[in-house]
């Protein structure tokens, strides 16, 4: 079997799981996010990511942004609905991700700068 | 052949999931190729191309959403696998992400908080219906988990779709324009902020500027998923009571 449609089947096996895991506890949580746990858990028992689950999951990542369209174009059924609020849906839209992108690395930034600063000023402490 | 029977076939194949599947990814061929000829400019996103040249299509063919996504079902299946996909960048950046426990925690807790708080009390300032703020709140967590949320909190899942792909696409394209203006050049600070902001679409945008910011923005795109998936439901109760109050 190529290592891509191995990798395709084990995805999909941890996609069920999630979504068995997630029904039977009753959790919040989609299926597919809890599939991502359990194969984050997985690969870090393993301690190796094996190629073929790494060929399927790098073909997916690269093209994620194609997975989105059927969804986007969804926006034709709500004309009606976006043309009577388009502004403040418009405005919050903008706005909040531009100032959630900011505040989110510049914090990302200045705190790794200070984590990084005490490892190297104290690199005993680390161990 | 005549005319009679081009309108035949034509009202035959836009009937079958053939059609819908095609045009979904000839339209974002086209995309990527544009995106690619303007050398990954972020505003050239190929989902924004590619929804917008769908749309035109669907409206000149006259065919319904619901019968396009009998055929674009095939390719919305995959975020599933994909998202279960983005722990094999996470298991391998292990060792050097859970180092910065302390900028992964404070960077998801200020940013969703953020996203969240603003684009609702925005829009609500504005006078958006109660429907829609409901929508409008998981705007930043992938497509699938934020049409979960909108229906447990009243809100409208496929708007709510519409309103993630819009944030993703705002975000992956203003993101290097915000990163410069603020002065962050820390490419894991950068993909952290793209992946937790604009969910898969930031992700994607980050993988194709650089594997390290990539690997961030998967991070904080799982993160954020969970988190959001896990409070948002109780948070929304708590604004619905505080606002019955005054």
């Amino acid at each position: 079997m190529s290592p891509f449609l191995a990798g395709v089947t084990w995805l999909l096996l941890f996609q069920c799981a999630g979504e068995v895991v997630s029904r039977v506890l009753g959790l919040p949580v989609p299926g597919p996010v809890v599939g991502m746990l359990l194969l984050f858990i997985a690969l870090r028992v393993r301690d190796r990511v094996p190629d073929s689950i790494g060929a399927a999951a790098d073909a997916l990542a690269r093209h994620m942004s194609l997975l989105f369209v059927p969804a986007g174009v969804g926006v034709m059924m709500y004309f009606g609905r976006l043309a009577g609020e388009w502004l403040p849906i418009a405005v919050a839209l903008v706005v909040s991700t531009v100032v959630a992108l900011a505040v989110a690395a510049i914090t990302f930034a200045a705190l790794a700068r200070r984590a990084e600063r005490a490892e190297v000023v104290a690199p005993e402490t680390e161990q | 052949m005549s005319g009679d029977k081009f309108f035949e076939l034509w009202v035959y194949l836009a009937a079958t999931p053939l059609a819908g599947l095609t045009i979904t990814l000839v339209a974002y061929t086209v995309g990527f190729a544009i995106y690619m000829h303007a050398k990954l400019h972020p505003l050239a996103n190929p989902v924004l191309i590619a929804v917008i040249a769908i749309v035109i299509s669907l409206r000149v063919g006259d065919v319904a959403y619901g019968t396009y996504f009998a055929g674009a079902q095939f390719v919305h299946f995959l975020l599933g696998p994909a998202v279960v996909g983005l722990a094999v960048p996470l298991a391998r950046a292990w060792p050097t992400v859970s180092r910065l426990s302390v900028p992964v925690a404070g960077a998801l807790a200020a940013g969703s908080a953020v996203a969240l708080g603003l684009a609702v009390g925005i829009a609500w300032a504005l006078g958006a219906s109660p429907g829609t703020l409901a929508s409008l709140a998981p705007k930043s967590v992938t497509a699938p988990i934020a049409m979960g949320i909108a229906e447990r909190i009243g809100g409208v899942a496929a708007l709510a779709a519409v309103f993630t792909v819009a944030t993703g696409i705002i975000g992956a394209g203003l993101g290097k324009l915000v990163f410069d203006k603020v002065g962050v050049r820390d490419m894991r600070a950068r993909g952290f902020a793209l992946g937790l902001a604009a969910h898969g679409i930031g992700t994607a945008r980050a993988f194709q500027v650089s594997a390290e910011a990539g690997t961030y923005a998967g991070l904080a795109f799982g993160l954020h998923g969970v988190l959001a998936a896990v409070l948002l439901p109780y948070i929304w109760r708590l604004t619905q009571l505080l606002a019955g109050k005054f």
